[in-house]
């Protein structure tokens, strides 16, 4: 009994939908930053991840390039994104390509505004989403961790909006936990994928405890001392956070509450 | 004639097609993309796109990551 318990436990913990489609992992992973391709895979295999992102950029010209794409499992569902866009047209245009390219109509949403941070602009992402949407893309924004940005994003389209908890590479950890609670309070259907900025396990287990759907992260595993230990670790990060979401956790108390009986003690 | 491709100047002869284009760089013609002034061209119309005097093609195709500057023309 207690194992037919654990399996319907993780099965709903582990398995979420984004525009009706669903996913069987939370947990949705990078391609950039490995030190081999070897290295990635092994990371992307004990991750139990289904979504990869991957990056759209010009071919080079004078030698012959290897693809990204073999080196991925063809079980992957691939999610393109936008990254290193600066305005809403570069987004737009970068998005087209991809689809083309992959006969998928996922697109994560990236237009950053500023290099330092890449912090994202918010005015020309919901122009980049709104566009997009009419177009018939399933759009993933980046964004701030704003509540009033993301009811934005979802009023123009987007099935899911992926708020950031740090800087992109940054390792940071959710940095304004009251922001993406409030989120999650505020927008009780939405699906909100945490992206950007988790640096290890107990950061990804605290965006789930926050009521986040899933999280999208790279760095945190690719630039990790073994890779495939710490895509291991985010995984089951991933579904102890949102078991314990699910769960609800205790209220927080400022003095101590016994657990023991306070009668019958031995004196 | 004189066309740019990836940013880069590149004299093709006449009447050279999108098709002919990607046979020239011997790319692996699958899961890459061609932007032909600034439009989409979908897969099927490569061969019967022909370029002309000035045209800007660009070719993309996906790599890991992640954060690089945008760099299409």
């Amino acid at each position: 009994m207690s194992i037919a318990m654990s399996t319907a436990a993780s099965g709903r913990t582990s398995e979420f939908q984004i525009g009706g489609k669903s996913y069987a992992s939370r947990l949705i992973i990078g391609t950039g930053k490995y030190r081999s391709y070897e290295e990635m895979k092994a990371a992307h295999r004990a991750s139990g991840a289904t979504m990869v992102t991957v990056a759209v950029r010009r071919v080079p010209l004078d030698r012959s390039a290897e693809s990204l794409l073999d080196h991925l499992d063809p079980e992957l569902q691939i999610l393109p994104n936008t990254a290193g866009c600066y305005t809403a047209e570069e987004a737009i245009r970068t998005a087209r390509l991809a689809r083309e390219a992959l006969q998928t109509e996922l697109i994560k949403l990236e237009v950053i505004g500023d290099q330092t941070t890449l912090f994202p602009d918010n005015e020309q992402t919901l122009e980049a989403a709104r566009v997009l949407v009419k177009e018939g893309f399933v759009v993933l924004p980046y964004f701030n961790d704003d509540l009033i940005m993301a009811k934005k994003l979802l009023d123009a389209g987007c099935p899911a909006v992926m708020p950031l908890a740090a800087p992109i590479g940054s390792g940071l950890g959710v940095q304004n936990p009251a922001n993406l609670r409030i989120m999650r309070e505020q927008l009780p259907e939405a699906t909100i994928i945490v992206d950007a900025g988790v640096g290890t396990a107990s950061d990804a287990a605290i965006a789930m405890e926050l009521g986040a759907d899933a999280v999208l992260m790279n760095t945190a595993i690719a630039e990790a001392q073994d890779p495939a230990k710490m895509a291991e670790a985010m995984k089951l990060a991933i579904e102890a956070g949102r078991l314990a979401y699910l769960a609800g956790r205790m209220n927080k108390r400022l003095y101590a509450s016994a657990s023991s009986p306070l009668t019958g003690v031995v004196r | 004639m004189r066309i740019q491709v990836n940013g880069e100047y590149r004299e093709v002869a006449h009447e050279t097609t999108l098709g002919d284009l990607i046979a020239l760089f011997s790319f692996a013609s699958d899961r890459i993309a061609i932007e032909h002034n600034g439009v989409v061209v979908r897969r099927i119309d490569w061969s019967t796109v022909r370029l002309e005097e000035g045209d800007r093609v660009e070719i993309v195709h996906f790599v890991g990551g992640g954060f690089w500057k945008f760099e299409l023309s």
